[in-house]
């Protein structure tokens, strides 16, 4: 059985960083990551590129060296992907700043409101219901990335959490600025404008965890399998007949919910902004989806049924 | 800020390699958009150029810059907004230029004009206001006739030393411009509360137009030098040949 010979350049500078010697043929890249780090050991695995091509694509951790198309030294660039930050670390950090923030301003907490508005709590039934609404919310955001979740990828560049951080914690703090505000107005329509709100956030809750709950049972743990999920016995993921990212659409559904429960122009533009993003992510799952499987069904749209 | 020299996506390393890649991006553009874009830069150009001589006169006849703005307020309002199309020019990707990038700096003048000048009527007069409108005036003409030319195929060396040498000075110019209007404009707008919302109303939002503009002239201070820096580095691959290793993206 031939060794391998592995030579690692770097990507922009084609400068020789590595030479690994006696390699084993079925090594897989991971493999290969882990034997760079032992010489270069600032770059630990989760921050390395590595490609067959400078300009070209990343391997994945899972091919393997044989089956790619080099000789007996197989030359590979380097990139450096910068420092990583496991996907949960993130997820978490995001999440718990909302929780945490809205609370802030649910309780009046002193140097945000008048002094003489500090500890005291609203009049409006609405409110404390739109924090037990916000709050929810966010735990179970929480609970589903702790329990439910699996990652495909283990990281993502380091500044992306200063980044998202920004996004979920500004946009948490201007709502609930307003929404807890003694100043506040309640919803035009009263108690029905409220239940027709609160019906609509609590279907769509419970639709979007249905479909996580979905989409993990479609993927055995460890695994990276890929399959078209469909609809299950639960009514909640019918709507995969409709739609690929049905998540998304239930996830939007509830801020629109929230939104008409508050009537809080805020809380109307981050559902703006959030269905913005989220298209854009269904989008792209959706072609990725018609690209791996041929027989995809093609009633449904990427998030919006019929529409978009 | 405002001075739009975003080149996109070329930037070549060397003044061969830039026509060559300009005509080689142009024979994949239809016959209809060449034909709009010459036609679109050309009547830019000529729009600024009026501009220029409408403020050169105006000059020479009045001897002060009182009343200018207002003089030229119409034909500078019709061109700018104009300018609106750029954007719809890199969506449809006629024009290789990013499409965010582009918003913000068409936007950045629009914000100028029409919620600036145009709305604050105190500033009008202040001396700032010319310097802006003089650095807008001379960018544009250089930039428009830059695109003109590139799409007939006949750059002449000196619009391309103009593009890439004139922002050195007009770009702080009309930055200093830019920011000494809105500071003028300051005090009006904290005065009579013009377009800002308080509390409460039944949308549960506010808005305080005199923070926005805090806030706009602060977003120069991270903004600007990375334009400013940008350009040089263009300016250093066009003109001097220069290959430079660009930093992770």
């Amino acid at each position: 059985r031939k060794h391998a010979g592995v030579e690692i350049l770097d990507a922009k500078t084609r400068e020789k960083l590595c030479f690994l010697d006696k390699v084993e043929p079925q090594a897989t890249i991971a493999e290969i990551k882990n034997l760079f780090t032992k010489t270069h050991p600032q770059w630990y695995p989760a921050r390395q590129s590595l490609r067959l091509d400078p300009k070209g694509r990343s391997l994945k951790d899972e091919d393997v060296l044989q089956k790619l198309p080099v000789g007996t030294t197989a030359t590979l660039y380097f990139r450096d992907l910068g420092a990583q930050i496991s996907w949960v670390t993130v997820f978490l950090t995001e999440y718990a700043g909302p929780l945490f923030i809205y609370l802030l301003f649910y309780f009046r907490v002193p140097f945000i409101y008048g002094h003489k508005y500090d500890f005291t709590s609203s009049r409006h039934s609405v409110v404390h219901l739109a924090c037990i609404c916000h709050s929810f919310h966010y735990v179970k955001r929480l609970l589903e990335t702790l329990f439910v979740h699996r990652f495909s990828h283990g990281t993502m560049p380091l500044r992306n959490i200063f980044k998202n951080c920004t996004y979920y914690w500004g946009f948490a703090a201007w709502m609930a600025y307003y929404i807890n505000h003694p100043l506040y107005t309640p919803p035009t329509y009263g108690a029905q404008q409220v239940k027709l709100a609160l019906a609509i956030f609590v279907i769509c809750q419970l639709g979007n965890f249905s479909i996580h709950m979905a989409l993990r049972d479609l993927r055995p743990a460890g695994s990276k399998t890929r399959k078209i999920p469909y609809p299950t016995k639960n009514p909640f993921t019918w709507l995969f007949l409709l739609v690929s990212c049905p998540n998304y659409t239930y996830e939007v559904g509830s801020w629109i919910g929230f939104a008409i429960m508050t009537q809080c122009l805020p809380v109307a533009l981050f559902s703006l902004v959030g269905f913005t993003q989220m298209t854009i992510w269904a989008k792209g799952k959706h072609r990725s989806y018609l690209k791996e499987f041929r027989d995809y069904p093609p009633l449904r749209m990427p998030i919006v049924p019929f529409l978009l | 800020m405002a001075s739009s020299e975003e080149d996109g996506t070329n930037g070549g390393a060397s003044e061969a390699s830039e026509e060559k890649e300009a005509t080689g991006r142009r024979r994949r553009l239809g016959f209809l958009a060449t034909a709009w874009l010459t036609f679109y830069n050309i009547a830019m150009t000529a729009g600024w150029l009026v501009l220029a001589i409408a403020m050169v006169r105006f000059y020479m006849e009045k001897g002060t810059h009182r009343g200018l703005y207002k003089s030229i307020q119409k034909t500078l309002k019709f061109f700018q907004t104009f300018a609106l199309l750029e954007i719809v020019h890199c969506l449809i990707g006629i024009v290789p230029t990013s499409v965010l990038v582009t918003g913000v700096q068409v936007s950045s003048r629009i914000f100028m004009v029409w919620l600036v000048t145009h709305s604050i009527k105190p500033v009008q007069n202040e001396e700032s206001v010319v310097l802006f409108l003089v650095s807008w005036t001379v960018t544009e003409i250089t930039r428009y006739s830059f695109y003109t030319f590139s799409l007939l195929d006949h750059l002449p060396y000196f619009i391309k030393w103009a593009r890439y040498n004139f922002f050195i000075i007009l770009y702080p110019v009309g930055v200093a411009g830019e920011l000494l209007t809105i500071y003028a404009a300051l005090p009006y707008v904290k005065k009579t509360g013009m377009f800002s919302i308080r509390l409460p109303n039944k949308y549960n939002v506010s808005f305080d137009y005199y923070y926005f503009l805090l806030i706009t002239m602060a977003s120069y201070i991270p903004l600007f030098p990375q334009l400013y820096f940008h350009m040089l580095r263009q300016r250093r691959k066009v003109l001097h040949g220069e290959v430079i290793i660009e930093k992770d993206d």
